[in-house]
């Protein structure tokens, strides 16, 4: 029977969550990384053992962990013990680096700080960790402040994309409160050139020869917190999702409204519908209906926790526009929780299943597409990220 | 021998538990001694001093014989005591967050 494993990030540690097909019982191993923040947890399409983690720490900084056991047990890479003395240590898995050389220019050095004037770009921790669809020792790290850097050794070294940075738009990013942080790397698996990125508050932007060349994919948004609403870049997108088997169909929350966009990000509609407020975080799509999808609408930008009290899911049935509130299972009195952006995933079984996690310290899962749900977990620190893995 | 005392994170991410004691060659100062940790625990390397400037995470004081050595030149040479490995070379993280 198939079993499933949930991977939450939380504010004082790592969690793995795992059941059987049935998703009625589970197991909880944790806190793994205690006490340090987890961002982000997430194992390897091509290996599912394979799993990494981003760790940090507002004293000691970055460090990336890695499991090849399914979560059981966990290395820094390259941070072995050097089996001989005076050897030079490896050491470099949790260093990030910008990008300085000449050849890319002064333009990567500065982007837009608060008060309008330039601000030099400064490494503060990884945010999102997107693994290669095929080799379990590639791997993305959407990074704060905003970049993109790929390992191809299994996360013992990183390199930054610099393009991103470089395409000519970078100065006019600008950090949103929670920082200016690239929290969204999409891969497109039918085209291996092909990746999405979202950054708070600067926007979408795609390449198509595998990160050589950027451009900014925020044609449709408007956004009335900005000079000009709507601008090339300065959006603040929240997150994006994308159904593999339609890749060129991307799915937005941003700030307020939820968009989405039918050839690959070049321009968006706006499909907020009947939600009851069109701000929030989280968005995601239904593992065999690429038309279904799920978000939870947050009350408003000065007010992060759900609307009314009530704890609702939204789903579409109709790749937005019209939404029908899930609620079967979930607090609807007294519940001021917020659910972060990362924080939604589904798995891929027949009935699907769909989990998110609350600042709260809940974790809800439900095991028919959102129809009921059930906590499994009630208590934990405040969480981050969620992340499902199907195993066979 | 140098003794180091470090934070309980950084014990953990180093897999060691209680005093760490390592090997420093030459004059003792922060720097040999924070040369030598991070040699001997290639993971603490990013997480007491920054990777490229080598400067001091601002949260985090070195003490040693009941000083604050932080605002010191990373090459001053510690108290002999310390050389000696009969007091520690002390990592302490701010208390903060409330």
């Amino acid at each position: 029977m198939s079993k499933v494993r949930v991977l939450v990030g939380t504010r004082k540690g790592a969690f793995i969550l795992s059941s059987d097909g049935k998703r009625e019982k589970w197991d909880v191993s944790g806190p793994h990384f205690a006490g340090w923040e987890i961002y982000h947890v997430k194992g390897s399409p091509a290996d599912p053992n394979r799993i990494y983690a981003s760790q940090s720490s507002g004293w000691f900084g970055q460090v990336i962990q890695r499991s090849s056991d399914g979560g059981k047990t966990w290395e820094t890479p390259g941070g072995e013990k050097m089996p001989t003395p005076g050897g030079m240590p490896a050491g470099q898995s949790n260093k990030f680096v910008y990008d300085t050389s000449s050849a890319t220019g002064k333009s990567l050095t500065t982007h837009q700080w608060y008060d309008g004037t330039q601000h030099p770009w400064e490494f503060k921790r990884v945010w999102h960790l997107e693994p290669s669809l095929t080799d379990p020792d590639a791997v993305y790290a959407g990074v704060e402040d905003a970049a993109l850097f790929r390992s191809t050794d299994g996360g013992k070294s990183w390199r930054e994309l610099s393009g991103l940075r470089g395409h000519g738009t970078g100065p006019k990013w600008q950090p949103g409160a929670g920082g200016m942080c690239l929290h969204t790397v999409i891969l497109d698996p039918s085209d291996p050139g092909r990746i999405f990125i979202a950054i708070s508050a600067a926007g979408a932007f795609r390449t198509d020869d595998g990160g050589k060349t950027w451009k900014p994919i925020n044609r449709g948004l408007r956004s009335q917190y900005i000079p000009d609403p709507s601008a090339e870049v300065g959006h603040c997108v929240h997150h994006i999702a994308m159904h593999p088997s339609r890749p060129g169909v991307l799915f937005m929350q941003k700030h307020w409204d939820v968009m989405r966009s039918d050839n690959a990000g070049d321009s968006w509609q706006e499909v907020s519908g009947n939600l009851p407020t069109d701000f929030g975080f989280v968005i995601d799509v239904h593992a065999h209906e690429p038309e279904t999808i799920y978000v939870v609408p947050i009350k408003s930008d000065s007010e992060h926790y759900v609307h009314e009290g009530k704890l609702r899911v939204y789903r579409s049935r109709t790749g937005g526009n019209e939404w029908e509130p899930l609620t079967k299972g979930l607090p609807q009195s007294n519940c001021y929780v917020n659910v972060l952006r990362d924080a939604m995933a589904v798995d891929s079984l027949d009935s699907c299943g769909v989990y998110f996690g609350t600042s709260g310290g809940q974790v809800y899962a439900s095991a028919d597409a959102g129809d009921t749900w059930a906590p499994i977990v009630r208590d934990l620190p405040a969480v981050l990220s969620v992340e499902v893995q199907t195993l066979p | 021998m140098i003794r180091v005392v470090l934070p309980a994170h950084l014990r953990t991410l180093a897999r060691v538990s209680g005093d760490v004691e390592i090997e420093v060659e030459g004059q003792v100062t922060q720097r040999s001694i924070l040369d030598a940790l991070e040699a001997r625990y290639p993971m603490l390397r990013g997480t007491i001093r920054d990777h490229v400037t080598q400067e001091r995470r601002p949260f985090l004081r070195f003490f040693a014989c009941q000083e604050d050595w932080s605002h010191e030149l990373p090459d001053a040479p510690l108290p002999g005591s310390v050389a000696s490995g009969a007091e520690p070379f002390l990592i302490i993280g701010a208390i903060a967050g409330g």
